[in-house]
């Protein structure tokens, strides 16, 4: 058996509804148990408290990448083997990817405010997530004005595309035109300064504990949308008879 | 020689497969009429031989930019005169604008702007533009819509002209031409039967 | 593909065609923009390059929409579609028309609205330079915007909301060309992204954009 039967739609609802249930408590007990974990953690030297919005603030800006990143995944296989749940999952994945960076922008500005002595400033980093998020509103608007599924599905996949070429090369071009005063990655091996380990095995699981809430939301998701087209599927036989 | 041949053509309109294992060869100097009621799936067929959409399974055999297509949409620049018009076409087929005015009676509209035409000019405008194109296999949708009954007669013998210089017609068309041997295909009999196919047409076939 | 350019531009300069919109956009929007911020020479100056460039890529923005529109609501662009050239060829081409008519007049306008906004003797040429460089690629990705939208019936809204993210790297570039020119002299750099830009888009979106109208068409 290839790995290509899970994109058949019944095979897929068979298996995402036997995943889903454990997707759901591991993202309540990991998500829950890293924020409180976090939170319990002592105050960073320099930062103070507020270094405590790190647990939120890192998983998301992780996830809103990495969730674009699985969008272009499931539209190239899509465009190139026509897998309709993959189509449905790109979809799926859009809003949740859009709330992420909202998420992490929030976080970012709450954050911000006390470090910087500002809301909002134009740091590479910010302006990336940003930018970010104009490319998933983009890819969320042709969905909702397109009728035809089939012409969506494959409108939203070249997008996908392009947009992807697009965000990355915005994110090199805002590091040209503003360095910014960002910190560096937290996580980054290389960089001298790393995190100590008291916040990092919190952070970890806060990661994992977003990872498991995107696989949860994005199956409940795309089961909803495939239910959809299932009742489209229906009423359009049912008009043509 | 054929200058078209299908085999077990499929095709699809919204998601969902219309008509399915249609098969026939078209040869030089032959003209065959698509029959069946509205919805059947006549334009969709059209449209796919014309290379406009994919078939959903099957196969079309034929050369390499033969098809001439025609439709409901006359694809005129009102802005510009008729000979403008066909003479944009003619650069880019590669043909001759002269011979189709006169084909088609347009000699005296010749510099006229197109959006300064009736519905039943610009038709004849749109038709004189499948002679521009030199292609012989002509792929016509409603060709006679909003023609008058001289315009008919006169289309009609355009086109018997195009048969016997070698070319061929695939058409669906109420109207009777006067196309003496011109063969039907009704499409009735090949509407596609709902359930589920090898490879899906489309979300509604891969999800019903 | 010769007939095609001249065709469009015919079309383009005739009754209706809305030549010299674009120009006229970017002459209000540049007298506006001292009523927003101040008619001060030291508020205007800095500001002027990335005016100037923000108005020619609006500018640009109005009349996407008309690139594959018009043709496709009055049936050409099928009849395109079957014609022996490249559907690829026909939207480099449409692409190209379009920046004739929307892009060169606004390369001609921007130094004397330049004038308007104060902008330095010395930021004159690059400002034209980077004009000249950047939007072919504004063009280029507006046909791309403009093939995703063309059968949609409100589809100018969310063509701006496609195309709009993809013209940041132009942006970002071309205004830093003209900066770092005046203030350095030395704008190698952003002149080889914006370069780069450009070609990369006009050599690769041809593809992306010919595919999107094929699914249009369908």
């Amino acid at each position: 058996m290839s790995i290509w039967e899970y994109a058949n739609p019944v095979k897929f609802m068979r298996t995402s509804g036997a995943i889903l249930p454990f997707a759901v408590a591991g993202a309540v007990v990991c998500t829950v148990g890293g924020v409180v974990w976090g939170f319990l953690t002592p105050d960073d030297f320099r930062q103070g408290s507020t270094v405590k919005i790190v647990f939120l603030h890192v998983p998301a800006a992780m996830m809103a990448i990495n969730i674009w990143v699985m969008m272009l995944v499931a539209s190239l296989i899509w465009l190139i083997r026509r897998h309709h749940v993959s189509a449905l999952a790109a979809k799926a994945a859009a809003p949740i990817g859009a709330v992420m960076t909202l998420i992490a922008l929030a976080t970012g500005a709450i954050w911000g405010q006390p470090m910087w002595g500002t809301w909002w400033e134009w740091d590479p980093r910010l302006t990336s997530f940003l930018i970010l998020l104009l490319f998933y509103l983009g890819y969320i608007a042709l969905w909702a004005s397109v009728e035809d599924v089939d012409s969506a599905a494959d409108l939203t996949g070249v997008l996908c595309l392009v947009g992807s070429v697009f965000a990355l090369l915005s994110r090199y071009a805002v590091l040209f035109w503003n360095q910014g005063l960002h910190q560096g990655a937290s996580l980054s091996v290389q960089s001298g300064e790393r995190m100590s380990a008291i916040y990092r095995y919190p952070l970890y699981l806060s990661m994992l504990g977003f990872l498991l809430l995107f696989v949860a939301l994005v199956l409940i998701r795309t089961r909803t949308e495939i239910r959809r087209r299932r009742l489209a599927a229906l009423q359009a036989r049912e008009m043509r008879a | 020689m054929s200058l078209l041949a299908v085999h077990d053509l499929a095709v699809s309109r919204g998601g969902l497969r219309a008509v399915e294992g249609v098969s026939f060869t078209l040869n030089a100097g032959e003209a065959l009429i698509l029959r069946g009621p509205n919805g059947v799936g006549k334009t969709t067929l059209l449209r796919t031989i014309a290379g406009l959409q994919p078939a959903t399974a099957g196969l079309i055999e034929m050369a390499e930019d033969a098809v001439a297509y025609a439709a409901h949409a006359d694809g005129l620049k009102g802005a510009l005169t008729v000979a403008e018009n066909l003479r944009f076409w003619a650069q880019i087929f590669g043909g001759e604008v002269g011979a189709a005015l006169a084909a088609m009676d347009l000699e005296a509209l010749a510099d006229r702007p197109a959006a300064s035409l009736s519905a039943g000019q610009k038709r004849r405008t749109g038709l004189a533009r499948l002679l521009v194109t030199g292609r012989p296999l002509w792929v016509l949708d409603e060709p006679t819509v909003s023609l008058d009954a001289a315009s008919v007669a006169r289309f009609g013998a355009v086109l018997r002209g195009h048969l016997a210089g070698g070319g061929a017609a695939l058409m669906a068309t109420h109207i009777d031409l006067g196309l003496e041997g011109a063969r039907e295909l009704d499409l009735t009999p090949y509407r596609a039967r709902p359930g589920r196919a090898e490879k899906p047409a489309g979300f509604n076939e891969a999800f019903g | 593909m010769l007939a095609l350019l001249t065709r469009d531009l015919r079309l383009a300069t005739r009754a209706g065609g809305g030549f010299g919109l674009g120009v006229a956009f970017f002459l209000i929007l540049c007298t506006l923009v001292p009523f927003g911020v101040g008619a001060d020479t030291s508020a205007l100056r800095p500001i002027a390059p990335g005016i100037l460039w923000l108005g020619a890529l609006l500018a640009c923005l109005l009349s996407l929409d008309r690139i594959f529109a018009l043709d496709h609501e009055d049936g050409s662009l099928d009849l395109l579609a079957t014609a022996p050239l490249p559907l690829e060829g026909t939207v480099a081409i449409k692409a190209l028309a379009h920046w004739i008519t929307t892009g060169l007049p606004l390369i001609a306008a921007a130094p004397l609205f330049g004038l308007l906004l104060h902008l330095p003797a010395e930021a004159m040429p690059w400002l034209v330079i980077s004009l000249l460089i950047g939007t072919p690629a504004l063009s280029m990705l507006g046909a791309f915007g403009a093939a995703i939208t063309v059968g949609l019936r409100r589809g100018g809204l969310l063509l701006s909301l496609l195309v709009l993210p993809l013209y940041i790297p132009t942006l970002i570039f071309g205004t830093e060309l003209i900066r770092r020119a005046v203030a350095s002299g030395d704008p190698t750099t952003p002149l080889v992204f914006l370069a780069g830009i450009t070609a990369g888009v006009v050599a690769l979106i041809p593809f992306a954009a010919a595919a999107a109208l094929r699914v249009n068409l369908r």
